[in-house]
């Protein structure tokens, strides 16, 4: 079943075209992998579908529904979450508090989002920080903070924007065993990631973007081969530059 | 609302015109700090009113016309600016918005009390026959306080155009004022910078205080008044937008003057306030700016 | 300590604590009554203050606008249609919500922010303040006075402070108790979402447009309600104390110096400058303007020094001495 169609859409900024006619589907319950070299619109992607950003023309559908006109807020209640990559923690709240705040989405009531909150810190390795301020937080600790708020708010897709770069190898491990999880759970990814190690084994398929046009789309292993994306990457050399990097 | 004859909406445009260059010059100093450092500078109407109130005593006290005393306000305001920005603004550079718009809110309740305290409420005015002086042209009075006020500020503003434009200290603020991290990429010193903008800020506020004091009264809260319309003037040109200030800064003079001709008493004010909150919700970059995604 | 002993302790606090307050009119002068009164007042105006700038974030700088809103509404009902002003109260803060409605759907619709919508704010107290200077120029040029009717609660007048001081009490320990009860819910979290970051909490199902003209619309409610004491209290009303700016300042510095965004911070806020200003009258009564001179010195200090306020201050160094002793 689909769940998340991105059809025909263009975004523009003055001259500059982020994302050129760009069409997907992501199928329920798969992760669906988003990579591309830096610039190439993937971010502006995830904002346009969550609506941070209008689309000059093109349409976005959940679960058949049109939701391009909707404002993010509603896109979060209809069970599409995110993350963001420049992490947007609330700076001056502890790590419980932000992540409560995710809970109260489907939870009004302040003791059971708390347990909610209590529950997934456990999951993704945050519980002894639960009561530190946000700002207080390692890189690493508030990418797991980010993915934590978006899980609070019980999403049936998650859009994960570069949660793995920027992780020691460690944690990076960590998050990807946590991505299964996630999926294990039959919530349905889209992930951007620059880590290939992380794209390559998380991925069922992945979608190529470059100059906010899609130029490839497969499994991994047949993705990777495409010549057309070997040249948007100046070839392999760069792929592994970037890896040794993140 | 009253419909004035011609000859009182010629003085009235003429009027507008001169006061315009001092709403100018205020607004210069104001866009100019914000453009830097993105701080709206709610003290910005007590330190004019310093300038205003050096220039009276200077002349009560040792008889220095109130033009030389440009001498004396501009260099003060100069550095009285520097130093409020290197002990008072530096430690919020990085905090909330917010809360550096209370800081120098603070500032300006500090200022406004202790020469409200020091000189009494009393409104001053300063009484040479020279100042009283007006050029008739047809049927439009000119005053001659208000002639020379608007040639000094449009002179200095030339100056400081001429100085942000040519020089390299100039060039540094400019750069400073169009992106911080080029800025620093560029290896300006930030801190340098931002004192000096708010310094010159300061004098520019200061100099217009001592133009306006030979046809205006002095009194603590007089900085007010004009600061209110420099608030509009630098929201009509765009934040940060120097040009905008100094044609905003006439516009909004002719119309302010213009409008009291047809609205009499309080309304007028009424009027700036209203186009203020309109601009601010409506096209907050300014008539002249381009709204940024 | 077990949980039970625990409230057992803070229904004593509060029984004391309670107690004392009921009980300090018996020992206390007209002065000092009064000194109370501005308290307690200031501490009830800056909650107001709090839960809209200290929780949702959304500073103002012109909430003399429904303060000013409430002064007029209960007194023009009460002269000119004979409304009581408690009905009168109830209606200021109607009233007020309505121009706070009004002006928030306004600004947050076109995204006004920050500093933006500070001075926005401002500007439209001061044109308030102008329609009203207009108005009673012509009718009401040295004020309105609301006509005696000795000491009657019925009509919310008393020749004795003591009534006062009790009312002005209850109205805070009730916007207290209301800031306490919005802290720990949902709403307070969204509020301080909001406060803290607009995308994030958008992106989390946060209706922010929503939320900010609920913190609005109680905000501006009580600021008005305000209004109504302070009206009932001079039994005169013109247009500077009411809308003026000196107003709109003295509401928010409570909040900020005690700490925005915290339970009691406004009321601390509030104890603090009033002890100033009462000491600086003390010893340079002559002088007007000194204790807002001392005012604009506080507030600079804490801006520098204590950026969330003597409360967040102490909250701050409260962690740090914890922290230190888990590490030890
Ligand atoms: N708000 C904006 N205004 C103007 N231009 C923007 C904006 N957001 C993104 N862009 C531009 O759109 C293009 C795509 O940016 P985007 O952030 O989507 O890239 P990305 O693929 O996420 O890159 P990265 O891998 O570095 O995160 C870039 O050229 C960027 O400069
Ligand atoms: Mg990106």
């Amino acid at each position: 079943m689909i769940i998340l169609e991105v059809k025909e859409i263009t975004k523009r900024f003055g001259g500059l075209v982020a994302l050129k006619d760009l069409s997907f589907k992501l199928r329920q319950g798969e992760i669906l992998g988003i990579i591309g070299p830096n610039g190439a619109g993937k971010t502006t992607l995830f904002n346009v579908i969550t609506s941070f950003h209008r689309p000059e023309t093109g349409k976005i559908f959940f679960k058949g529904e049109d939701i391009t006109e909707l404002r993010p807020y509603q896109i979060c209640r209809k069970g599409l979450a995110r993350t963001f990559q420049i992490t947007q923690p609330f700076a001056n709240l502890t790590v419980l508090e932000n992540v409560k705040i995710g809970a109260y989405n489907h939870i009004p009531s302040s003791r059971e989002a708390t347990d909610e909150a209590l529950r997934i810190l456990e999951a993704v390795g945050l519980i002894e920080k639960r009561n530190e301020r946000a700002t207080s937080l390692s890189i690493g600790h508030r990418k797991k903070l980010e993915l934590a708020k978006a899980m609070a708010t019980r999403p049936e897709v998650i859009l994960l924007d570069e949660v793995v770069a920027g992780l020691n190898s460690r944690e990076a491990n960590d998050m990807i065993a946590y991505i299964h999880h996630i999926q294990k759970q039959g919530i349905t990814i889209l992930l951007i990631e620059h880590v290939m190690k992380a794209i390559m084994s998380l991925s069922n398929r992945i979608v190529v973007i470059h100059y906010g046009q899609k130029i490839s789309e497969g499994k991994p292993e047949e993705v990777s081969k495409d010549p057309k994306v070997i040249e948007a990457y100046l070839g392999e050399e760069y792929i592994l530059a970037k890896h040794q990097r993140s | 609302m009253n419909f004035p004859g011609l000859p009182l909406l010629l003085q009235s445009i003429v009027s507008g015109i001169l006061m315009g260059g001092v709403y100018s010059l205020v607004a210069i100093g104001l866009t100019l700090i914000f453009g830097v450092m993105q701080i709206i500078n709610f003290a910005h109407g007590s330190l004019m009113m310093l300038g205003m109130f050096t220039t009276y005593w200077l002349y009560v006290l040792m008889g220095v016309d109130p033009y030389l005393s440009l001498l004396f306000s501009i260099p003060i305001c100069f550095v009285l600016g520097l130093l409020i920005e290197r002990f008072l603004i530096t430690p919020v550079l990085d905090a909330p918005a917010h809360n550096q718009l209370l800081l120098t809110l603070g500032l300006s309740l500090f200022i406004e009390n202790l020469a409200l305290f020091l000189w009494s409420p009393n409104f001053r005015t300063l009484d040479i026959p020279y100042l009283q002086t007006a050029v008739t042209v047809g049927t439009v009075m000119i005053s001659f306080p208000k002639l020379v006020a608007f040639f000094f500020a449009l002179l200095l503003t030339a100056f400081l155009y001429y100085f942000l434009k040519n020089t390299d200290l100039g060039k540094a603020i400019r750069a400073a004022s169009m992106e911080r991290e080029g800025a620093l990429t560029v290896g300006i010193n930030l801190r340098w910078v931002y004192c000096l903008a708010f310094g010159i800020g300061t004098a520019c506020v200061g100099a217009a205080g001592t133009l306006s004091a030979p046809f205006f009264y002095v009194n603590p809260s007089v900085g007010g008044i004009f600061v209110i319309t420099a608030y509009v003037v630098v929201v009509f040109g765009g934040m940060g937008n120097f040009i905008g200030a100094l044609v905003g800064g006439l516009i909004i003079g002719v119309a302010e003057s213009v409008g009291a001709a047809f609205f009499p008493g309080q309304l007028k004010k009424f009027i700036i306030y209203f186009i203020f909150i309109l601009i601010l919700l409506f096209k907050p970059e300014g008539i002249f700016g381009r709204r940024s995604e | 300590m077990s949980n039970i002993h625990q409230k057992t302790w803070n229904i004593l606090l509060i029984v004391v604590l309670g107690g004392l307050i009921l009980g300090l009119p018996l020992f206390l002068g007209k002065y000092y009554l009064h000194f109370f009164i501005m308290i307690f007042f200031f501490a009830f105006l800056g909650s107001a203050w709090n839960i809209l700038g200290g929780y949702a974030g959304q500073f103002s700088f012109g909430h003399a606008a429904f303060f000013g809103t409430g002064v007029f509404t209960s007194t023009l009902l009460q002269i000119h249609a004979g409304v009581n002003p408690w009905i009168g109260m109830l209606l200021a803060g109607i009233a007020g919500m309505g121009l706070g409605l009004f002006i928030g759907f306004l600004s947050f619709r076109y995204g006004l922010r920050g500093p933006y919508f500070a001075l926005a704010m401002l500007a439209l107290a001061e044109m308030l303040k102008l329609i009203a200077i207009e108005w009673m120029t012509s009718r009401y040029p040295l004020g309105i006075t609301i006509p005696l009717r000795g000491d009657s609660l019925l009509y919310f007048q008393f020749r004795d402070k003591v009534p006062y001081y009790y009312i002005s009490f209850l109205m805070m320990a009730g916007a207290l108790f209301l800031t306490r009860f919005i802290e720990v819910r949902k709403i307070g979290s969204y509020f301080k979402a909001i406060r803290e970051n607009e995308s994030a909490a958008e992106a989390l199902g946060i209706n922010v447009f929503r939320y900010k003209l609920i913190a609005m619309a109680i905000s501006a409610f009580l600021t008005a309600v305000g209004g109504t004491f302070y009206s009932q209290y001079y039994l005169n009303i013109e247009e500077e104390s009411a809308f003026g700016a000196g107003i709109s300042i003295e509401i928010l510095m409570g909040p900020i110096i005690g700490g925005a965004g915290t339970v009691f911070g406004p009321l601390l806020g509030a104890g603090i400058l009033e002890f100033l200003s009462e000491t600086t009258r003390n010893f340079l009564g002559g002088y007007s303007g000194v204790h807002l001179m001392i005012y604009g010195a506080v507030l600079v200090f804490v801006i520098i020094f204590l950026p969330h306020g003597i409360m967040g201050g102490l909250q701050e160094t409260f962690r740090k001495i914890t922290k230190g002793q888990t590490k030890t």
